[in-house]
């Protein structure tokens, strides 16, 4: 049935869990890449991942359409978002300790209300069979590409090209950059950034269905552990671009797959620390492409976190 | 209110407005949390659930006796340390997040050591152990500041990577290279000499980490509000290049200020081993490194502020049992309880000053 | 199962009602300064603590159905709480569980809960009995009222393993395992002996995923197990739900652990083998009530009913059900080796000499550190 691809299996599996994995990570640094466009930060889209994904399988479950799972899911999290950017629209509000309430809101409410639905099994969401071409089981396992992944590559571009030749994106862009400049403009910036993190959250609640309905497909309350988080810091280190946000969830994915890909070929010593492996890489990259001279490139300059 | 109005007017004529003012600081945020908890018995009604029973079951399980306070206290403890290692970089600007991976790290350290130090007095043993489990967290939440400073890395994604990257490398040293062949179904290095145990405060079941994060807190308030580094550090907060003109030492602050408060973080996974734990091992990322982000936070980076916001957290976690047992909520009910409550408190931030209540009339 | 899942409304409405009347009675006596515990009497007060959410298809569950066993026994009141980490939090719920709810026989039952905070605590509270699930007790060094119970499911393993020998085509399985500890190191070992039973040149592939609970590395290790061509699965992992749908949906066939899967894929689930905690704590109770004592170690295997297999799923050709059933008749017999000799780990150490068997009850095994030949993996 399946054949020995022996040290083949490395690459292999780096590519296929990069296609796995990086979907909700891609889904949620876009969210955020646009919500800090806009001047703001909301780092509580973990507990919006958390909470998209099980209001998506609770609805796949009821209705038994996956696709209304995700836009549940999606409009669960522009709610959060909604709330967020409302709140941190008044004067005074930290909008990093609100994103942190937030989590805790979001992943609460997730867990109280998930309950009874980690038992039930939800239908799951398609996947498109790129592998077709190949013998290998193991090539068509990997290159089985689910519908939100590419959905989540057209949004990155998409994001990409907005921000940079649209009307909206330009708002977009001189609200993030500088308040008085946008009200000069006759623009309501607190009005428009709080459109952007609702926004921003939709993308979290969609990646969040992604963990529930296809990878790895189940609610429980273990689903996310940080990958919200995590999606979040990668905006800086995408430096606030779509198309880069899609390059480093690709890279968290695939570094993520390295761990159990080597001890199924028989490197089976210091696995945590091959687990550790995205973080490590990460921080190299970061750090290799950093410097105290541009420190800032493409930092929106009404962000608190980068002020 | 109109009482209140009287006495606060006596109070201003007799010369004491800044009193006033004062207790604005404490009426705010006790307001929001009165808020905070309505909205969440609203919640509770559409579960069906009593609110005053809640409220009844927060308080005996948290505050209500001297058990519940014990429990409440020991929960406080790490909380307070954690809080620091967030609280003292947001003074420069700084938003660190990674203070997990210092406990952690500070936790191994105390393991690794103590279990060596059966020949050494007590208090030169356990002053060992401080020593390393503080430079450990401090070295680890100090790369950050350096990072930060000599190469522009933004300290926020650098903190929590190698947060993620010390609970990999504690994992690995538990199960590989310091793990007690004895400790069987839980890896852990070995145990620490019973001399090398840190016991209780006295008369009460709460461990001295309490007592040292308090003392922390306040050694802390007094660091940034009393002596020219602290004040040095706000200015350097307020605006970098100021500061720079004014000839300050930035990087040394930086670095400094991370590193000390991930000492104190460090410290905290000393406490944890060595009071509660006997040993190092995976339960010392209990994610405490994370709620002290949203304490310091709640507590707007005061290092005093802490300490009330922390006994409050910590006395809501501690009631979670009472209420799970006694209401059939789940445990979830209580992340409902501390999102919606702190996000009141954080909101109250907006009514400072905004009360005219609050505002002398004399002048 | 979907017993537990629909938590029997009419058994919940009742406790509810009764938990509405005393809470509003504690809610008075609250306000008016507490004067102690108001809640409904009954002869005894059972608490359980569980380390991950009760309904998690696996550990927890399995301990939460025994749970609601002593739940329908007359006149034991149950407390339960879930998601208790091995911290302070734990002691402190025990606490809160004697202090305010009056229980005297505590069942803590993840395995981190024993050293230190069960022997903490025990001293402290000569009156109340702690049950622990898979402790290690010791007549010199432990509190007498202190108790350690588990079960041999390394012999459920084992039959998971036959069940997989008749399955597998291209002769190798695979195991993902949450922290290479005795535990699970039996475990794994006892899966791959059961295969060998059935064709000795059958290989596991084992991959640890480093925690109890994480979702996406449970699926990628799964994912990378059938990439390597394994093509029955298996695991030791707090809920299995990840793996065995994982494992399914790549058409791998799986054997269950902890509690009953096959719901989740009913063509590809082969058996499982299963905690049946009910029984374990329902007698241990019924002892209490009666004034009797429990024994301090208590072990048992599918012959005391501790554990059971789940009913073979129709993937298992006949062949391999009749040596299923056989091998189970006698393990239930007793004295039946899984580990005897002659036999190396996968490192080449002898483990047992020709004619030397280590049975189920054989405390030697509760400390077991190696994976044996055949097993591709390692211990650190």
């Amino acid at each position: 049935m399946e054949s020995d691809l022996g040290l083949w299996a490395i690459p292999l599996a780096v590519i296929g869990g990069a296609i796995r994995v990086s979907t909700p990570i891609l889904f949620v640094s876009l969210g955020e890449t646009l919500t800090e466009r806009s001047g703001r930060i909301n780092l509580g889209l973990e507990g919006t991942l958390v909470f998209g994904a099980m209001a998506a399988y609770a609805t796949a479950v009821l209705s038994g359409s996956p696709w209304l799972g995700v836009l549940v899911g999606a409009l669960c999290g522009a709610v959060f978002g909604l709330i967020h950017g409302v709140i941190c629209s008044i004067p005074k509000v930290n909008d990093i300790a609100i994103g942190i309430a937030m989590m805790l809101l979001g992943t609460g409410l997730a867990f109280y209300f998930g309950k009874p639905f980690i038992q039930p099994v939800a239908p799951d969401l398609p996947a498109i069979p790129l592998g077709w071409w190949s013998d290998l089981p193991q090539v068509q396992a990997a290159l089985n590409v689910n519908v939100l992944f590419v959905i989540g590559l057209i949004a990155a571009l998409a994001l990409a090209w907005a921000l940079r030749a649209t009307r909206p994106g330009l708002i977009l862009r001189v609200v993030g950059d500088s308040t008085d400049a946008a009200r000069a403009m006759g623009l309501r910036p607190a009005m428009i950034r709080t459109m952007a993190t609702a926004i921003g959250g939709a993308f979290a609640g969609i990646g969040g269905s992604y963990l529930s309905l296809y990878y790895p497909g189940s609610w429980n309350e273990g689903i996310s552990s940080g990958q919200g988080l995590m999606a979040v810091a990668l905006v800086i280190f995408a430096r606030w671009s779509p198309i880069n946000c899609f390059w480093a969830a690709l890279l968290f994915g695939g570094a993520g797959a390295l761990g159990p890909a080597l001890q199924s070929v028989g490197v089976t010593q210091g696995y945590y620390l091959f687990y550790a492996a995205p973080y490590i890489l990460t921080l190299g990259v970061l750090i290799a492409t950093s410097s105290t001279s541009r420190a800032l490139t493409g930092a929106p300059g009404e962000l608190s976190i980068t002020k | 209110m109109a009482a209140v109005e009287q006495i606060f007017r006596a109070t201003e004529a007799a010369g004491f407005g800044s009193l006033i003012r004062r207790s604005e600081a404490v009426a705010v945020p006790v307001l929001a949390l009165i808020v905070g908890a309505a909205v969440f018995g609203l919640f509770l009604l559409t579960q069906g659930k009593s609110p005053v029973d809640f409220i009844a079951y927060v308080w005996q399980g948290g505050f209500g006796s001297a058990f519940s306070w014990q429990n409440t206290l020991s929960r406080a403890a790490p909380l307070l340390m954690a809080a620091m290692c967030v609280a003292l970089p947001a003074r420069l600007g700084l938003v660190v997040i990674g203070g997990e991976g210092a406990i952690v790290l500070g936790g191994v350290a105390t393991g690794a050591l103590g279990a060596h130090l059966a020949w050494a007095p007590a208090p030169l043993g356990i002053t060992l152990m401080v020593i390393a489990a503080m430079a450990v967290g401090g070295i680890w939440i100090g790369m950050a500041g350096a990072l930060r400073h000599y190469r522009g890395v933004n300290e926020t994604i650098s903190s929590l990577l190698l947060s993620y990257t010390a609970i990999a490398l504690m994992n690995h040293l538990v199960e590989g290279p310091l793990r007690d062949p004895a400790s069987l179904n839980k890896p852990s290095t070995a145990p620490l000499a019973e001399t090398m145990r840190v016991g209780p405060l006295p008369g009460m079941d709460v461990h001295w980490g309490l007592a040292l994060g308090v003392l922390a807190c306040i050694l802390c308030w007094i660091l940034i509000e009393r002596t020219a580094w602290g004040f040095a550090a706000r200015i350097a907060g307020g605006n970098v290049r100021a500061a720079q003109v004014q000839g300050l030492a930035v990087g040394k602050l930086v670095i400094g200020f991370t590193a000390l408060g991930g000492a104190i973080a460090g410290l905290a996974g000393f406490f944890e081993v060595s009071t509660v734990h006997g040993s190092a091992n995976a339960s010392l990322a209990a994610g405490y490194g994370y709620t002290g982000i949203l304490i310091a936070f709640l507590a707007r980076q005061n290092t005093l502020a802490i300490i009330p916001v922390a006994i409050l957290l910590a006395g809501i976690e501690a009631s979670s049992g009472l209420v799970q047992r006694r209401m059939g909520l789940p445990d979830a009910t209580m992340q409902v309880l501390q999102g919606i409550v702190f996000i009141s408190i954080l909101m109250s931030d907006a009514a400072y000053g905004r009360l005219a209540i609050f505002k002398p009339k004399g002048n | 199962m979907t017993d537990f899942l629909s938590k029997s409304p009419r058994s919940t409405l009742s406790r509810r009602d009764l938990l509405r009347g005393s809470a509003a009675l504690g809610g008075v006596a609250a306000l008016s300064g507490f004067p102690g515990v108001a809640r409904a009497q009954s002869a005894l007060t059972v608490g359980f603590i569980y380390v991950g959410p009760r309904d998690d298809f696996g550990y927890n569950q399995s301990h939460a159905i025994g749970a609601a066993a002593v739940k329908a026994m007359e006149g034991v009141t149950v407390v339960e709480e879930e998601n208790v980490p091995e911290t302070i939090d734990v002691q402190k719920s025990m606490e809160s569980m004697i202090n305010f709810d009056g229980a005297t026989l505590i069942f803590p039952t993840s395995f981190g809960y024993f050293d230190p905070h069960i022997l903490t605590l025990a001293p402290k509270y000569p009156d109340v009995r702690f049950e622990h699930c898979g402790g290690l007790w010791s007549a010199d060094k432990h509190p007498t009222n202190v108790g350690s119970y588990f079960g041999y499911i390394g012999m459920g393993q084992y039959l998971n393993g036959i069940a997989a020998g008749h399955a597998t085509k291209t002769k190798k399985i695979g195991f993902v395992a949450a922290k290479p500890i005795p535990q699970v190191l039996l475990n794994i070992n006892s899966f791959l002996l059961g295969a060998r039973a059935v064709d000795p040149s059958i290989t596991c592939q084992v991959i640890f995923t480093g925690e109890w609970s994480l979702a996406v590395k449970e699926a990628e290790a799964t994912n990378a197990l059938v990439d390597a061509g394994a093509d029955v699965i298996t695991c030791h992992v707090d809920g299995p739900k990840v793996v065995v749908e994982t494992a399914a949906g790549r058409g791998a066939f799986v054997c269950g652990y902890h509690a009953d899967q096959s719901a989740l894929s009913p063509d590809k689930y082969l058996t499982g083998a299963e905690w049946n905690w009910a029984k374990v704590y329902t007698d241990m109770v019924s002892a209490t009530m009666k004034g009797e004592a429990i024994p301090n170690f208590v072990r048992g295997g599918l012959a005391d009913g501790f554990i059971k297999m789940s009913p073979l799923g129709p993937a298992v050709p006949e062949a391999g059900r009749a040596q299923f059933e056989a091998v189970k008749a006698e393990i239930e017999k007793g004295g039946f080796s899984v580990i005897k000799g002659p036999l190396k780990d996968n490192a080449g150490n002898v483990v047992a000499t020709d004619g030397q068997a280590f049975l189920e009850t054989d405390p030697a095994l509760e400390g077991m550190a190696y994976l044996v030949e055949g097993v591709i993996g390692s211990t650190s």
